[in-house]
């Protein structure tokens, strides 16, 4: 590993929990539903969370607690299943429902999967049950799609076909974007997990080379492994340098000459790191402070130094899997400081101490720092917009260009003085 | 176990959020996963709040529930008030923390400070947020005057000196609180009543103290205040008003009880509506097109009180629908709807309301953002009056409800709408012109008078083949169709079904032109 300094923190933390991902999941698969199984919170933080996305009838909901469901186990599992029934009457659309566990339904432990296995029984596969964990207890924020698709590994039929499997949930449109360079290059066989319908699962054995889109895929990374995959080392593909190494090293994985992937990927390389010249501009010399949430925030900052020249003053992660952030941390400037976890207080103390130009946030907090002068980013952004490839490296750095370029629109006497 | 799919109110330690945040030296502690904290947002985001609200999550984890949770509790706590200093601490957990039992409460009060702590019991699996307000508002003004001396106190009039009261109930993530407030103090200056403390909305633990040195307290949000206002009379002796200041008819009757309250003479100017225009906006020519619009109405038991009699006794609209999704306030919109001849619809299930609102085909609909997502999908005119809180609902501008200023926010908001549907018709008689060939964008989306009328001339041209009856539902014939066509959009759909209910009641095999004439008399006989 670089120089990058690690240190761990704790205390109080400002984070979303693991059911927060099922405001973009649901949108990757719209033939599955999503079923909290927990309180009034867990409904009250989803569709606050969801913001302005208010549907007819979204494709996820929550099952509420209630005090006679506290009351007796059995009875809860019971109720859980008349819910489940009701819900497939009305929306026959459902091919694959996921019951998602919840703080309140881990502590008292209802057992999701045996709920899950009995409805599979009864309901003969004209749905699909499944059941992973996005509590709060126990996951942050992105790692519920990392339970998500853990869950559906087991249904992923086998084969010994050789292909590339891209892992993590893309913008469709980055995704097929992404498909046809490597179809350029020669790899042929590139399909997607989690795929675009719930029932159309890809299939996995040996031959299968999985190449991670997003950091925070550790527990799926690993079942995939044991059902024979290949996880191919790789930087994120985030920025021109994460892609072009990522595009590679499936490349190399495949046998692919290094003349192919050269003649494919310098025309887009040279277009990319055109079109990054005004925000580099924008970035350059300014300092970045990343608090931690969404798990992007490490490809983040290797992207933001690297490529856009900014000075990081601190990478926050809620957590740090060494393994599949090795590639990133190893391509970090030296010194670089990286706090894994969080006590919320200390560290916006730290914020204001080292006064950056710009903070990586959650959306709690960007007003009040904005109120105070410094310009921020919300976190939740980068899980929802197609940053991914290099073709999107420049949409990538004006995310956070934008901010200050508005900050210098807003604030013109400011900028003169501080030139 | 409850299926829900979107919630009007969050559970009960939102509520109780509302409350820490709106005061000021105030800290909450509150025992919950990390997950929770998502509700900062609500604050800083929905009503841009340029600070943090003051709570601090203990964000426990589940490898923590095998070891001393209580210990993180206490740590939390120590560094909270050596932190932020509050002068009064509030402690209490969320869903998850109910069910480990740490009684994070009691732990603080065992920690030695020497600040009033409040402990908070919100069942979280049995209330909602609004009722968490309440009681947390009532818990933190009980604890802070529980030891105030009962004595009677002197009059103002025994004292000289201005009668004062206190204003209780406004909160952050409440409807148009922060202008309300402003109004009714302008409003009670010019009568000279002075306003003594407003609470929650910015009081601080000592400004509460300062409670009992008003004469009358003025409930303006029961969903909040009611509970304390009871206590303080019981209590302190202190009286409370109950009318709710919303439309020019509730701001008179409110001067007219708090003047009987404070034992003044009410002064004539109080019953002359003229403060507001809505009066005579109400009654000038051009608001005779108002008379009669079907309306219906969905919030918070408050605001959808005030709008059910504004409606109907100061716009001349006719209420066909009145409901809430607060339990708490079922008692009095209950009886509230069946003077109107309904019954009361309430829900917190948003496709109910919505499946309701179809059911009723109003002209307009007043109800809350949800209600307004419903009424687009429906083309249906719509304004919001309540809760849940939107970054829309915090507009820039001076806008509040109560008050003479209020019934003018409220004429304009609930008649611009409606303005729109006029304007719909319009354009729906001078469609034929050519200004409008090229396709005029209705503000309602594809679902506005265009469509409706491309609807109603696909079926001229469907039923052109002679008419069969099929299960004895009678059928629209071509002339008929064409007369329909005519009616205006908003209303077509009513015309239509009551056409065809009274075709059947009558024994018509088939809707004609003269049956059209024939339906519409008898339903105005």
């Amino acid at each position: 590993m670089s120089g990058a300094t690690l240190l761990k923190e704790s205390g109080p933390k400002e984070v979303f929990c693991g059911l927060t991902s099922i405001v973009w999941l649901h949108r990757r698969m719209p033939d599955a539903f999503f079923l909290v199984v927990g309180s009034r919170t867990c409904a009250h933080l989803i569709q606050s969370a969801a913001g302005v996305m208010i549907f007819a009838e979204p494709r996820f909901g929550t099952a509420i607690l209630e005090e006679r469901d506290l009351a007796g186990l059995a009875d809860a599992h019971d109720e859980l299943n008349r819910v489940v029934k009701n819900l497939l009457a009305r929306r026959p659309e459902i091919k694959t429902l996921f019951l998602v566990g919840s703080c309140p339904s881990e502590v008292i432990k209802i057992d999701l999967s045996r709920v899950a296995e009995n409805l599979n029984i009864e309901l003969k596969g004209q749905v699909t049950v499944l059941n992973y964990s996005g509590s709060g207890i126990e996951t942050t924020f992105t790692q519920g799609e990392d339970g998500a698709l853990k869950a559906l590994i087991p249904l992923m039929p086998k084969s010994d076909q050789k292909k590339l499997l891209l892992v993590g949930t893309l913008a469709n449109a980055v995704e097929d974007r992404l498909v046809s360079i490597f179809n350029r290059l020669g790899i042929d066989n590139v399909e997607s997990f989690p795929p675009r319908q719930s029932t159309e699962l890809p299939s996995i054995g040996p031959e299968t080379k999985v190449l991670l889109t997003q950091p925070y895929l550790t527990d799926t990374a690993r079942e995939l492994k044991n059902k024979g995959a290949e996880i191919i080392e790789a930087p994120f593909p985030l920025g021109v340098t994460g892609s072009t190494l990522w595009i590679q090293a499936a490349a190399n994985s495949f046998g692919i000459d290094k003349s192919i992937v050269d003649s494919v990927l310098n025309p887009l390389i040279s277009r990319a790191k055109k079109a990054l010249e005004p925000h580099v501009e924008k970035l350059s010399g300014k300092k970045l402070f990343l608090l931690p949430e969404s798990q992007l925030e490490i490809p983040l900052a290797r992207f933001l130094s690297n490529e856009c020249g900014m000075e990081i003053v601190e990478i926050g992660t809620p957590y740090l899997n060494r393994d599949l952030m090795k590639a990133e941390i190893d391509l970090l400037p030296p010194d670089c400081r990286i706090v894994e976890g969080q006590h919320v207080e200390k560290q916006l103390d730290r914020v204001r101490d080292s006064s950056p130009d710009l903070v990586v946030c959650g959306m709690g907090l960007a007003n009040p720092l904005e109120a105070e002068g410094i310009s921020t980013k919300w976190s939740i952004e980068m899980v929802f917009s197609p940053i991914h490839g290099i073709d999107q490296a420049s949409d990538l750095a004006e995310l956070f260009s934008r901010p200050l370029r508005r900050h210098d629109i807003l604030n013109p006497t400011k900028t003169l003085t501080s030139n | 176990m409850e299926l829900t799919l979107w919630t009007y109110e969050g559970p009960p330690h939102i509520g109780a959020m509302r409350i820490a945040t709106s005061m000021k030296k105030l800290h909450y502690v509150l025992h919950a996963p990390q997950g929770d904290t998502y509700a900062d947002l609500l604050f800083t985001m929905i009503e841009r709040r340029g600070s943090r609200p003051p709570v601090t999550y203990t964000t426990f984890q589940a490898r923590d529930l095998g070891g001393d949770t209580a210990e993180l509790v206490k740590g939390h706590i120590k560094e909270a008030v050596d932190r932020f200093q509050p002068e009064t601490l509030l402690v209490g957990e969320s869903c998850t923390a109910e069910l480990i039992q740490d009684q994070p409460g009691s732990l603080a009060k065992g920690m030695g400070f020497d600040i009033p702590i409040v402990s908070l019991e919100l069942p979280a699996y049995s209330k909602k947020e609004n009722w968490g307000g309440s009681e947390t508002f009532y818990q933190i003004v009980r604890t802070l005057l529980k030891d105030h001396s009962k004595e009677s106190k002197q009059t103002w009039q025994e004292e000289k000196r201005r009668p004062r009261v206190n204003l209780l109930g406004p909160t952050l993530l409440g409807f148009r609180c922060r202008d309300d407030v402003l109004e009714i103090q302008k409003l009670l200056g010019q009568y000279g009543i002075d306003v003594n403390v407003v609470a929650p909305l910015g009081a601080s633990p000592s400004d509460i103290m300062r409670i009992p040195n008003a004469d009358v307290n003025v409930c303006l949000y029961p969903e909040i205040a009611e509970s304390t206002c009871i206590w303080l009379e019981r209590n302190l002796n202190i009286p409370f008003t109950t009318t709710v200041p919303l439309g020019v008819g509730a701001t008179q009757d409110f001067l007219n009880e708090l003047h009987k309250v404070l034992e003044m003479e009410i002064p004539p100017s109080v019953n002359e509506s003229n403060n507001s225009k809505l009066t005579w906006y109400s009654n000038s020519v051009d608001s005779n097109y108002l008379t009669g619009k079907r309306v219906f109405i969905f919030g918070d038991g408050t605001h959808a009180l005030a709008a059910a009699k504004i409606a109907s006794e100061e716009l001349g609209f006719k209420v066909v629908g009145l409901g809430t999704y607060s339990r708490e306030m079922a008692r009095k919109v209950r009886p509230a709807a069946k003077a109107l001849g309904l019954e009361a619809l309430i829900t917190n299930d948003y496709l109910e309301v919505e499946d309701a609102i179809k059911e009723t085909s109003p002209e307009l609909v007043l109800g809350t953002q949800m209600e307004r997502h419903s009424a687009k999908r429906l083309g249906i005119p719509c304004a919001v009056i309540s809760t849940p809180m939107h970054v829309q609902d915090v507009p820039a501008r001076y806008s509040p409800q109560m008050g003479w200023e209020g019934a003018n926010v409220i004429f304009d908001d609930w008649v611009h709408p409606l303005m729109m549907g006029l304007e719909e018709h319009l354009i729906g008689m001078f469609k034929h012109d050519f200004e409008f060939v090229d396709g005029h964008q209705s503000h309602l989306g594809h679902l506005g008078g265009k469509g409706n009328q491309n609807t109603s001339k696909e079926a001229i041209e469907t039923n052109v083949q002679d008419v069969v009856t099929t299960d004895g539902n009678p059928i629209w014939t071509n002339e008929g169709e064409r007369e329909l066509s005519k009616i205006p959009f908003f209303v077509r759909g009513k015309v239509r079904k009551n056409t065809e209910n009274y075709a059947r009641q009558a024994g018509c095999r088939e809707i004609n032109e003269e049956t059209l004439y024939d339906a519409k008399a008898h339903y105005k006989a």
